[in-house]
């Protein structure tokens, strides 16, 4: 088994907020990141696939092809954008942006394509907010 | 959903490998230039992985600021700036970075809780490094 990891960036912004919750419970669990006015990140997208290298080919996928799935699923979607305000699994009520479900929602983008093309399964797909902050997902219950 | 939370730290310290279980021959054999008596230090990165359910209020494994604390207090507090070969854990241990992901290991492990503590890897450069996942 050979696990294939292709890393992209993007830039977008974000802020917490959960509206279930008074604003003074959002500024004390979340504290800065609960600012209504945003921050941004230039965040880290590596997706990781595994398979057995193709006998003809050697490759476990195509990295191109690779790379133009998480453009199109992925960056084409969040980069350059403000993730609560402007992508639907973020919008209000729904999920909050942390890195965590940042991860989750990019596993779910890039699940169905990756598992209909019949080749390599996706294996982990990890965020990094900042180069010390990252999170990942591998598709756990 | 189970997901995972990562973050990196870093400390400075000193160490020597020597154990007086070999002579100062073998010491010198085994750990050369880690063997020097007068020791030597790094600028450790110690990579702390928790992995948890995401939780449905805050979209969290774990509170980072928690983590911050737990790490800070039970690890940096006591390795940062410091001789690893004069803390307690390491009397009878040689400061192997091998040994050190485990101590950390240890210093963490339920420290956040619900989220659990999956693994600790330490980089002593940028080319080598040791996790140790509490096995």
């Amino acid at each position: 088994m050979i696990f294939l990891t292709r890393r992209a960036t993007f830039s977008a912004s974000h802020y917490y907020w959960n509206d279930a919750w008074p604003a003074e419970k959002n500024e004390q669990v979340f504290g800065r990141c609960a600012n209504r006015n945003g921050h941004g990140h230039n965040y880290t997208l590596e997706v990781t696939v595994e398979g057995e290298p193709d006998p003809v080919t050697g490759f476990v996928v195509d990295l191109k092809w690779l790379k133009d799935v998480m453009e199109r699923e992925v960056l084409s979607a969040w980069d350059h954008r403000h993730l609560n305000l402007e992508v639907a699994e973020f919008a209000a009520g729904k999920l909050i942006p942390t890195t965590e479900n940042i991860a989750i929602a990019a596993w779910n983008r890039l699940k169905p394509v990756v598992t209909s093309a019949g080749g390599a399964r996706l294996s982990r797909v990890r965020v990094y907010e900042t180069p010390e902050i990252f999170a990942e997902y591998r598709g756990e219950l | 959903m189970k997901a995972y939370f990562g973050r990196r730290y870093v400390l400075s310290a000193s160490h020597r490998l020597h154990t007086d279980a070999l002579t100062a021959e073998q010491n010198r054999a085994t750990y050369g230039k880690c063997n020097n008596p007068h020791g030597h230090g790094h600028n450790y990165v110690v990579e702390v992985l928790a992995g948890g359910a995401v939780d449905p209020e805050t979209g969290m494994v774990v509170n980072m600021a928690a983590l911050d604390e737990a790490v800070r207090s039970r690890v940096l507090d006591r390795f940062d700036h410091t001789n690893l070969n004069l803390d307690p854990l390491f009397v009878n241990r040689v400061p192997t970075t091998e040994n050190l992901s485990k101590a950390i290991f240890t210093l963490l492990d339920g420290a956040f809780a619900p989220a659990k503590l999956e693994l600790v890897r330490v980089e002593e450069t940028e080319n080598n490094f040791f996790e140790c996942t509490g096995d």
